[in-house]
């Protein structure tokens, strides 16, 4: 039984070959131990964050802009849902139940969750040299024509070749630094703003984004922008094939190796 | 898979680091007083890291005040559950005889009319009342601060928390000292240059800037000064917790 001593890296699995004589070619995981368990972890946190904003959400589902904004004031826009509240005039005749309790504790926790392990994603990324080496993209990748032809071939259901299949193309790379570095840290930053005690030691944060209306409203938008973005990553992950691109995400390996053995 | 002899050293060396580390960070907390009273459940972690956070962050940091020209015009009031006969009672008489008394750890229990409190020196303070569903309102907020009530019955120094009980049935909560003795938590008998509308509490309602809406209870007339939130319901620390409600709202 032979254990190879990883060369890459402490984030690095072991690969033993304990029946195959074939000779063992250290392959480089597709996603590194800590990307792979961050990313289960943050889209476990997504999916609490996303359940219970939309329970937090059908409270109030009235949008304003600026400071204040109450059921007698006008709105921005209302969501034509029905409410858990009965002062909010919806036009349905019943009311849902409240569950903003529960919600609330559950919305919050995760976020920690998300952010910590963000937190640690990020540093580890930086450390490791994981956002400049697979996520920024070179000059090459981002001319027009390579953004194009990587916008177009999904779109006529074109399975992407097997060199894609170990990196990412220009597009990919600009929309996962775009989540990640922007996305991210303004539906936390949004959040936070509408926290009356963060508000308190950091007002900049809430008036900076145009009041506690404001904030309500980005962070709606921006919850909006990140389940499109979840949507078509999914969809992504579908079209290039479900179980080898999410064996990858869980094992670290693609479904490639066998082909070489 | 086989794990290399170093990695099982480092991974049980960090295990172990990772668990005495929480355990020390537990005990300190702990001392600290950053550690709410509904910390118990599955949803503990979370109460527990916003309150220990904020607690460290906003100790002293004041609410935002706005100037006047952003008072909102018309201040949504919210729901109101029918009112007690004893509160109409009450409310028949201009509420000359409503009282709000203090007790509990305290050097002098004693018992306040609306006209007592309005002759303590008074502070107002034009900031944003946000409710948990989504809504916001800014109006002028005038009453006694609650430091300065407490300093007048002489609070004993390991009083840690003061519960407030409401003319509602069943309502009630509390807030730690750090806010009880914060400048701008006050027992509000006004607002927006007159008095306070029964809608809005009235004739007296705790008015804390830093928190969510519901911690802002209407028609208190009981403060008990404790040690412990033990004894009170089941320990949560408000009717609230009881319910799912977080008993910290900074958030």
């Amino acid at each position: 039984m032979a254990t190879l001593e990883s060369a890459q890296g402490p984030m690095e699995t072991c690969i033993s070959s304990s029946v195959s004589t074939a000779p063992v070619t250290m392959v480089r995981p597709r996603h590194s131990v800590l990307v792979r368990v961050t990313h289960w972890i943050i889209t476990l946190c997504f999916f609490a964050l996303l359940l219970t904003g939309v329970e937090i959400l059908i409270s109030h589902p009235r949008f304003y802009w600026g400071e204040t904004g109450t059921v007698l004031t006008k709105p921005l826009f209302q969501l034509p849902i029905p409410s858990s509240r009965r002062l909010v005039p919806t036009g349905y005749r019943y009311v849902l139940p409240d569950q903003n309790g529960w919600s609330r504790a559950l919305h919050f926790e995760a976020a920690w969750i998300a952010v910590l392990t963000g937190l640690l994603y990020v540093i580890s990324g930086l450390l490791t040299r994981h956002f400049r080496k697979d996520l920024l993209p070179s000059k090459a990748d981002l001319s027009w024509r390579a953004l194009l032809t990587s916008f177009a071939k999904p779109l006529r259901f074109e399975r992407p070749s097997a060199a894609e299949s170990s990196s990412y193309n220009g597009l990919q790379r600009l929309t996962y630094l775009f989540v990640i570095f922007v996305l991210f840290p303004l539906v936390i930053w949004s959040g936070l703003a509408m926290s009356l005690g963060f508000v308190s030691t950091f007002p900049w944060s809430v008036t900076l984004l145009g009041g506690h209306q404001s904030a309500r409203t980005i962070h709606f938008f921006v919850s909006l922008a990140l389940v499109l973005f979840l949507f078509v990553h999914v969809l992504m992950v579908c079209l290039a094939g479900f179980w080898s691109r999410t064996g990858a995400m869980i094992t670290g390996r693609t479904g490639t190796r066998k082909e070489h053995a | 898979m086989i794990i290399s002899r170093r990695k099982l050293i480092v991974s049980g060396l960090a295990t172990t680091a990772g668990a005495s580390g929480l355990a020390v960070a537990a005990h300190l907390a702990q001392k600290y007083g950053l550690v709410p009273p509904d910390h118990g459940g599955i949803y503990g972690l979370g109460e527990t890291l916003t309150y220990a956070s904020q607690r460290l962050l906003t100790r002293h940091s004041l609410a935002r005040e706005f100037p006047r020209n952003q008072i909102s015009p018309r201040p949504f009031p919210n729901y109101l559950d029918p009112l007690t006969d004893d509160f109409k009672r009450l409310q028949g008489g201009g509420f000359a005889d409503y009282r709000l008394s203090i007790d509990g750890m305290v050097h002098q229990p004693a018992s306040f009319s609306i006209a007592d409190l309005k002759s303590c020196p008074f502070r107002s303070h034009i900031t944003e009342l946000a409710c948990e569903e989504g809504w916001s309102y800014i109006a002028e907020w005038i009453g006694v601060p609650l430091s300065h009530v407490l300093h007048l019955v002489g609070v004993h120094p390991q009083a840690r928390y003061i519960v407030y009980v409401s003319m509602e049935p069943d309502t009630w909560d509390s807030i730690d000292m750090a806010d009880a003795l914060h400048p701008q938590t006050l027992l509000c008998y006004g607002m927006n240059g007159s008095g306070l509308p029964v809608a809005h509490g009235g004739p007296l309602r705790m008015r804390l800037p830093r928190q969510i809406g519901y911690k802002n209870v209407k028609f208190i007339n009981r403060l008990t000064v404790t040690e412990s939130l033990k004894k009170f319901g089941k320990g949560l620390g408000s009717i609230g917790a009881e319910y799912g409600y977080a008993w910290y709202t900074g958030i």
